[in-house]
C-alpha cells in the first residue's frame, strides 16, 4: 500500500505542476498587459513598475521566480488591489469560501447518501419512486437558477434570511444549501443504484441465508461495497463543488476567493488569478489524495495489491 | 430506430421531455419571429412590463421582449450543445479507441492520464481561456467540448477491450489490416451506439456550463444572449420584476432535465439489452479458450 500512496502522490505532485505552468504561460499569452487600463506614465515609471512586479524579465525567467516564491509560500503582490498581498486576499477570503464548501460537502454527502440507500434498499418500491423522483427534481435546479430562487423567496418574498453578504449565521443558511442541493441529487443517485446492485451478489444472499440481522447485513456487507464508487465520486465532486461555490459567491455577495478569480481574470490580474489557481488546485489535489488513501483502506484489492 | 423510439416515446414522461425539447428546438429557430419584436428591439412603452398578451413573457429592464431573448437565447444554449458534444466525440471516441485497441501499458497511461483530468476544475480553465483570447462564442464552444470528452472516452475503452477480443477483429488482423484500418473500419463504427447514448448525457452538461460562465458575465457578450446571460440579469431585476428571472430558469432548468431524463432511459435500455450482449462474448471467448 505504500506503493499505491507514493505513486499517487508523485502524480498528485505532477498534476500540481502542470497545472500551474499552464495557466502561467496562458495569462501571459493573453494580448494587453495589467497596467493597459492605467493612465499613460512616463517610461521611466513604467519600467520601474515592471520591475517591480517582475514583468521585466523574459517568461521563462519570471516563471522560475514564480516557482522560487511559490516554494516560499508567497504568492506575489496583487496586479489591482495595490497595497495588498495575494496571500493577504486570499487569507481573507479563504475562510468564506471553506466554510461555505465544506458545509455544502457534508450536506450533500449526508443527504444523498441517505437518500439513496433508503431508495436502493428496497428498489421499486414506493419510498424508492418518491425519494428518488424528489432528488430527480435537483437535475432541474443547477445552482445558477437555485441560488437567485433561493434569495427570490426566502429573502426577498418571504424575508425570513438576509439576501446576501456576512455578518451573522444566518447569513450562512442559504449559500451552504444552495451549493448542496445539486449534489445531493448526483449523490443520491450514484448511491442508490450501486445499493441495488449490491443487494443482488451472492455474498449478501449468503448473508440473508444464514440469517443475519437486516441491520448487520446493510451496515457490514452491503455499505462497504457500495459505497465504494460514491467514495470516488467525491474527487470529481469537489471539483465541481469549487466551480459551483464560484456563482454561490457572486449572488450572496461572500467575499470569498471564487470572487477574486472572477474579477481578477476580468482584470488580468495575474498573481491573483495565479494564487487562486494554486490554493484551488492544492485543495482539490489534496482531497483526491484522502479519497485515494480512504479508498485503499476500504478496498481489500488495492490494500494487498503489494 | 426502435431503440431511440422506446426510449424517447416509452412512458409519459418520455413523450412530455420529448414534446419540450422539441418545442425549445422549434423555439429556438423561429420563435423570435413569432413573437413579433425583435430581440433587440426596445419598446419604449413597456419598460420591465409585466408579461401581456402583446409581450408573453414581459419586457426587460430596458424594454426588450422577454420571450424573443429567451428564444434567442435557446439557438444560443443549444448551439453551444451541439457543437460542443460533437467536440467531445471526436476526441474521446477515438482516444478511447485507442487505448482500448492498444491495451497494455499504453491503455493504462491513457487512463490514468483520464483519472487525473476528472480533478481538474475545467470551468476555470475555459473562463481563462475566455479572457485570454477574447469572447469569441465559437472558440468557447469548442473549449467547453475539449473539457467533456473524459466520460465519453472511458466508455468506448471499455467496449473497444470487449470488441477487440471478438473473431472479426482477429480475422481483420489475419487478412493483414494495418492497426490504423482496424481501429478506423472495425472499432470506431461499433462503438458509435454508446458513444451516442452517452453524448445525450454530455448535452444537459455543455448547456449547464455555458450558462454558467455566461451568468458570471464571461462568456456570451450583449447583444447576444444565451439562458445563463438572461438568468443573470433577471437576478439583477428579480425584485421588481420576478418574471425576468423565472421565464429563462424555468428553459433552463426543464431543458436540462429533460435531456438528462432522456439520456438516463437511453442509457439504461442500452446497459439492459447489451449486458446479455457482453455476457454472450465472454463466454464465447471463454469457450475458445
Amino acid at each position: 500500500m505504500t506503493g499505491y500512496l507514493l505513486n499517487r502522490l508523485l502524480i498528485s505532485g505532477a498534476t500540481f505542476l502542470v497545472i500551474i505552468t499552464a495557466v502561467f504561460f496562458m495569462i501571459r499569452a493573453a494580448p494587453g498587459g495589467p497596467f493597459d487600463g492605467d493612465r499613460r506614465l512616463p517610461p521611466e515609471v513604467e519600467a520601474n513598475l515592471l520591475a517591480a512586479y517582475d514583468l521585466d524579465q523574459p517568461p521563462g525567467r519570471q516563471y522560475l521566480n514564480y516557482l522560487g516564491m511559490l516554494a516560499r509560500g508567497d504568492l506575489g503582490p496583487s496586479f489591482k488591489q495595490k497595497d495588498f498581498t495575494v496571500n493577504e486576499l486570499i487569507a481573507s477570503g479563504l475562510p468564506v469560501s471553506l466554510g461555505v464548501g465544506l458545509t455544502a460537502l457534508l450536506l450533500a454527502v449526508l443527504g444523498g447518501v441517505g437518500i439513496g440507500v433508503q431508495a436502493g434498499l428496497s428498489p421499486g418500491s414506493f419510498s424508492d419512486a418518491a425519494l428518488m423522483g424528489a432528488a430527480n427534481l435537483g437535475l432541474a435546479l443547477p445552482s445558477i437558477v437555485l441560488a437567485p430562487l433561493a434569495v427570490l423567496v426566502f429573502a426577498v418574498w418571504l424575508g425570513w434570511l438576509p439576501a446576501g453578504g456576512v455578518g451573522s449565521p444566518a447569513h450562512f443558511i442559504l449559500p451552504p444549501l444552495a451549493l448542496a442541493l445539486p449534489f445531493v441529487t448526483a449523490i443520491a443517485r450514484l448511491t442508490r443504484g450501486s445499493v441495488a446492485e449490491t443487494l443482488l451478489e451472492p455474498h449478501v444472499m449468503t448473508a440473508h441465508a444464514k440469517g443475519l440481522p437486516h441491520r448487520r447485513i446493510v451496515f457490514r456487507h452491503i455499505l462497504p461495497i457500495a459505497l465504494l464508487p460514491v467514495l470516488s465520486f467525491l474527487g470529481p465532486a469537489a471539483a465541481a463543488l469549487l466551480t459551483g461555490s464560484v456563482v454561490i459567491e457572486q449572488v450572496f455577495e461572500l467575499p470569498g476567493i471564487g470572487r477574486y478569480f472572477v474579477q481578477a481574470a476580468l482584470n488580468r490580474d495575474y498573481t491573483l488569478v495565479m494564487g487562486v489557481v494554486v490554493v484551488y488546485a492544492a485543495f482539490i489535489l489534496m482531497f483526491n489524495l484522502l479519497v485515494d488513501l480512504c479508498y485503499a483502506r476500504l478496498d481489500p484489492r488495492i490494500r494487498v495489491a503489494d | 430506430m426502435p431503440f431511440f423510439r422506446t426510449a424517447l416515446t416509452g412512458t409519459l414522461l418520455a413523450r412530455l421531455c420529448s414534446v419540450w425539447i422539441l418545442l425549445t428546438l422549434v423555439g429556438a429557430g423561429f420563435g423570435a419571429a413569432w413573437s413579433g419584436w425583435d430581440p433587440e428591439a426596445i419598446d419604449w412603452e413597456a419598460l420591465e412590463a409585466a408579461p401581456d398578451a402583446a409581450h408573453w413573457f414581459g419586457t426587460d429592464l430596458i424594454g426588450r421582449d422577454l420571450f424573443a431573448r429567451v428564444m434567442l437565447g435557446a439557438r444560443v444554449s443549444l448551439t453551444a450543445a451541439l457543437i460542443a458534444t460533437t467536440v467531445s466525440i471526436l476526441i474521446g471516441v477515438p482516444y478511447g479507441a485507442f487505448a482500448g485497441l492498444r491495451g497494455g501499458r499504453t491503455d493504462q497511461l491513457m487512463m490514468r492520464i483520464v483519472d487525473v483530468l476528472y480533478a481538474v476544475p475545467f470551468i476555470l480553465v475555459v473562463i481563462l481561456l475566455m479572457v485570454v483570447f477574447g469572447r469569441e462564442p465559437l472558440l468557447f464552444f469548442l473549449a467547453l467540448g475539449a473539457i467533456y470528452w473524459l466520460d465519453i472516452a472511458r466508455i468506448v475503452r471499455g467496449q473497444t477491450l470487449v470488441i477487440r477480443e471478438q473473431a472479426y477483429i482477429e480475422a481483420a488482423r489475419t487478412l493483414g489490416a494495418g492497426r490504423l484500418r482496424i481501429l478506423l473500419r472495425h472499432v470506431v463504427p461499433n462503438v458509435a451506439g454508446p458513444a451516442l447514448v452517452y453524448a445525450t448525457l454530455t448535452i444537459p452538461a455543455v448547456i449547464l456550463a455555458e450558462s454558467f460562465i455566461s451568468f458570471l458575465g464571461l462568456g456570451i457578450q450583449e447583444p447576444d444572449t444565451s439562458w445563463g446571460v438572461l438568468i443573470a440579469d433577471g437576478t439583477r431585476t428579480m425584485e421588481s420584476a420576478p418574471w425576468t428571472l423565472f421565464f429563462p430558469a424555468l428553459f433552463l432548468g426543464l431543458t436540462v432535465w429533460c435531456f438528462n431524463m432522456l439520456g438516463d432511459r437511453l442509457r439504461d435500455q442500452y446497459d439492459r439489452q447489451t449486458r446479455g450482449y457482453t455476457r454472450n462474448i465472454a463466454s464465447e471467448s471463454a469457450a475458445r479458450g
